[in-house]
């Protein structure tokens, strides 16, 4: 699918080659045997990068691995974790190749000095197109150790057998050499050349076993350290002067109050007025005490009259996909209905705001940042600042949550200005009003559907035009002969003008806006037509994938057919993402006099290739599913115009334990199927598949996300 | 107003002199050097920021330091005993109950604090005491299910 490939996925373009290059590279590292592999080693994104004719990875190396003279084995990667858990399920491949136990690897992730260059965490692509090039070279380092082991132990090759980091002769098993034995005293380095040979579903004693998650010792102890816990000797924390709009500009400030209290260091360059002090609760009070006016424009739109701004402003659709003639699908159809489906601005909201600390030494620079992309940022700052790339060094922390919101790096760059202005080291860490004013949220958007069913049940046109919310799950993977899809406007790259702020993926972008509105148009023709649901997915699907996900979440769930609305608050919902299939179910209960839903059961199947690891998707799945009923049922922003009026907690509401459903996943485990994405499939369906169960609990249709109490009484009325 | 404030933290006795007005959070995180708390709403509506005061669970982002006088504060990084975990901590760790990891600490300071209380709790009992704390990556079900099992490993201790 075009929108899955890696490049189309990308949320900047910002391209910096790695200053490290392969020359840089041996003369860092020390000694051991390594094996330097990128991205596009490996078949699947080969291909992709003849079809896309761009390239989104560098052609020397972007990753590697070592095997040290302690026989411990390490996977450099720019990745980062950001809770996804690939820390783990990347050192599960490794281990799974390596023939090591899990416990001798070691993840450096997102250091920009250690590890090669790497675009960024998103997408749900770290297992996808990562993990088979980390697989390889973790066979190639295998293999290599395999043939020093040959050559130590006077054995030919075909009569060693590796385990748990020892080699051994099969036939004299105490004839062995251990991994470390070997890579003492050595310097091998070895560039993936071409596809090593990866071990078979068959010979897994790793890969596909449920484990736990290797930092969360780390994490239960206070231990763990995220950018914010980054504390320098002669630190200052910084408080940035805000405007009260996006858009507004300032007129006259008044610093001076600020000035007075006791160590307060007041900075202004620009556009940039900061406060700073050697805590950060002093910094926010005498930011308070700032007196600064602005012109702020009148606000010419707001959350409610946003999608006629939207259509107004809307560009050409470009077709995504088309087949057939509408107008033969039309005459075919002896039902078509027409909707309309809209969802609202949502927040990233991870309970980590955006934190960077930054320490210049001469003409070198350290960012310790929450960051998605730690290469951006180096990116950013050379930009900016103009520091040399390799001058500019970027860790990354644990992130405290990312769900694409952590891309941008602003606060990063913002870090880096204030310690040149300062000439000390500088902490910018965002207070949660600042995280919702300046996160980039996902699009509202528009989904306009036209479609039509024959008297047989079978769905014979397809009309189907998303504004603004991007391609990404936009293409029906239903069987219909007449059918287009046409996508107006970007997810979030868009003309100024168009959005009142900054948007920017969220977890899975474009695909929750357009499953919800496919799959509750789904559910209106499966009514119209007088079929279940179930059935009418089933009638009008040929891909076996899609029918296997659904009839795996229908056994598991217990669906019975009826016809909606049938009173039990039963839904059903399914989608594509990520190269993951999944198929959703849900039972709810409708409040009619508050109009309060409470979500009882979640079944979610999912088929995402061969599982890594299977605790960690599973994990995945369930996140997926508890942070969807926000956007399904809460989480919107209001606004008017640049002004934002939700900015905390207390009126954006995520979703919290008094609303969990009983929740089981189910997972097609397809060993023999490449691994696909994990981090962002099962949300997709959220929106749909509560809408759906609404619908058959009272019989009212929601048409806009989210589906707060308010819409939802005011839909009863509507009938 | 400067003060001296002395206190117990993680059972050791301590003497700072801070701005008695200043939060608690911060005095922690930054004049103590402990950041197992974290910041995460600045006006507790999050929960990232608890400790346990007496033993108690307190939304440190809101209480000013000067309330801790004489008392025994207790952070996650308190929470192990000579290097032994506590078995909400196991728990946390067995039921693979995070993701990010940042409303951890938060968390199993809540449960520790309700579980005082409530030793034997039921499951409703669990989400309605640990409805205010916001966890962002739904690791939810899990965090129940570690309470739940720490809970009987815990035999109301």
């Amino acid at each position: 699918m075009k929108e899955d490939e890696y490049c189309e996925l990308d949320f900047e373009e910002n391209i910096l080659q790695s200053p490290i290059n392969r020359r840089e590279f041996l003369k860092i590292t020390a000694g051991g045997i390594f094996v330097l592999f990128t991205l596009g080693d490996t078949s699947v994104l080969a291909q992709q990068r003849r079809s896309s004719g761009r390239s989104g990875t560098p052609s020397d190396f972007n990753a590697y691995l070592r095997i040290g003279e302690d026989g411990r084995v390490t996977c450099f990667t720019g990745k980062i974790e950001m809770g996804q858990g690939i820390v783990t399920s990347l050192a599960q491949m490794l281990a799974e190749e390596l023939d090591v136990s899990l416990e001798t690897v070691d993840m450096v992730m997102g250091d920009t000095n250690l590890c090669p260059w790497d675009r960024g965490t998103f997408g749900s692509m770290t297992t996808r197109f990562f993990g088979p090039p980390l697989r390889a070279a973790g066979a190639e380092a295998r293999g290599v150790l395999m043939e020093l082991a040959a050559e130590y132990l006077e054995v030919p090759k075909d009569r060693l057998i590796a385990k748990n980091g020892v080699i051994s002769d099969k036939s004299k098993p105490q004839n062995q050499v251990t991994y470390a034995q070997l890579a003492k005293g050595k310097k091998i380095t070895r560039r993936l050349k071409k596809e090593a040979q990866l071990k078979k579903a068959s010979e897994f004693t790793v890969i596909g076993k449920p484990v736990k998650r290797t930092d969360a010792l780390e994490k239960v102890t206070g231990k763990a350290q995220y950018a914010g816990d980054v504390q320098l000797p002669g630190m200052l924390y910084a408080c940035i002067l805000r405007p009260p709009a996006h858009g507004a500009t300032l007129k006259k400030v008044d610093t001076a109050p600020a000035q007075k209290i006791n160590g307060v260091q007041v900075v202004q360059d620009g556009d940039l007025i900061a406060v700073l002090h050697k805590y950060p609760d002093v910094a926010e009070r005498a930011l308070a005490q700032i007196k600064a006016d602005y012109d702020v424009p009148p606000a010419k739109v707001d959350d409610k009259t946003i999608f006629q701004h939207l259509l107004n402003t809307a560009p050409r659709g470009s077709t995504a996909a088309e087949g057939g003639s509408l107008k033969n699908g039309e005459s075919q159809s002896s039902i078509t209905v027409e909707e309309t489906y809209l969802n609202s601005y949502v927040a990233h909201a991870p309970i980590e705001p955006h934190t960077a600390v930054a320490k210049i030494e001469g003409n070198k620079i350290t960012i310790w940042a929450s960051t998605q992309s730690p290469f951006g940022l180096q990116s950013a700052v050379t930009n900016t600042l103009g520091f040399s790339a390799e001058n500019v060094h970027v860790l990354t922390p644990f992130v405290g949550g990312g769900f694409g919101g952590k891309n941008y790096n602003q606060q990063g760059v913002e870090a880096a200005r204030l310690a040149k202005l300062t000439g000390k080291p500088v902490q910018v860490a965002w207070s949660r009003k600042e995280e919702f004013t300046y996160d980039p949220f996902r699009p509202a958007a528009i989904v306009k559907i036209k479609s039509g069913v024959t008297e047989s049940g079978k769905l014979a046109l397809w009309d189907y035009h998303v504004y603004f919310a991007g391609s990404r799950g936009a293409q029906q993977f239903y069987e219909i002969p007449h059918h287009l899809t046409a996508v107006h406007g970007s997810g979030w790259r868009s003309t100024p003008g168009t959005h009142p702020f900054r948007t920017g993926p969220w977890r899975a972008p474009a695909n929750n806006t357009n499953t919800f509105a496919r799959e509750s148009h789904i559910d209106t023709m499966a009514e119209k037509a007088g079929i279940d649901p179930l059935e009418f997915r089933l009638k009008n699907l040929t891909d076996q994938k899609m029918v296997r996900v659904l009839k795996t979440a229908a056994k598991k769930f217990g669906w019975t057919p009826s016809k909606a609305p049938s009173g039990r608050g039963y839904g059903i919902a399914c989608g594509i993402d990520s190269g993951t299939y999944v198929a959703t179910m849900a039972e709810v209960e409708v409040n009619k006099k508050t109009g309060h839903v409470q979500v009882k059961r979640i079944i979610c199947a999912q088929d995402m290739g061969l599982v890594i690891n299977l605790e960690g998707a599973r994990l995945q799945m369930e996140g997926c599913i508890i942070m969807g009923l926000g956007y399904a049922l809460t989480e919107e922003i209001h606004f008017e115009g640049g002004k934002i009026l939700d900015l905390n907690f207390d009126t954006y509401e995520i979703t919290r334990f008094s609303w969990l459903p009983k929740i089981e996943t189910v997972l097609i485990d397809d060993k023999n199927a490449p691994a696909q994405g994990g981090g962002e499939p099962a949300i997709v369906t959220m929106g749909g598949v509560i809408a759906n169960a609404i619908y058959d609990a009272i019989g009212v249709r929601l048409l806009q996300l989210p589906m707060t109490p308010e819409r939802i009484k005011e839909q009863m009325i509507k009938g | 107003m400067k003060e001296i404030i002395q206190f117990k933290l993680n059972k050791k006795p301590v003497k700072v002199t801070v701005d008695s007005d200043r939060m608690l959070l911060w005095v922690l995180r930054t004049d103590l050097g402990l950041t197992g708390a974290k910041y995460g709403c600045g006006e507790g509506y999050c929960g990232s920021c608890t400790v346990l005061i007496d033993k108690r669970a307190v939304r440190s982002c809101i209480l000013p330091v000067k309330n801790v006088k004489g008392k025994e504060v207790t952070t996650i990084e308190g929470l192990a005993k000579n290097g032994v975990l506590h078995p909400l901590q196991k728990a946390f760790i067995a039921h693979d109950a995070l993701q990010c990891g940042y409303c951890t600490p938060g968390m199993i300071l809540r449960a520790y604090s309700f579980l005082q209380k409530t030793p034997k709790p039921t499951h409703s009992d669990i989400i309605k005491n640990l409805d205010g704390n916001l966890c962002r990556c739904g690791s939810h079900n899990r965090i129940v299910q570690a309470i739940q099992s720490a809970a009987k490993e815990m035999k109301g201790e």
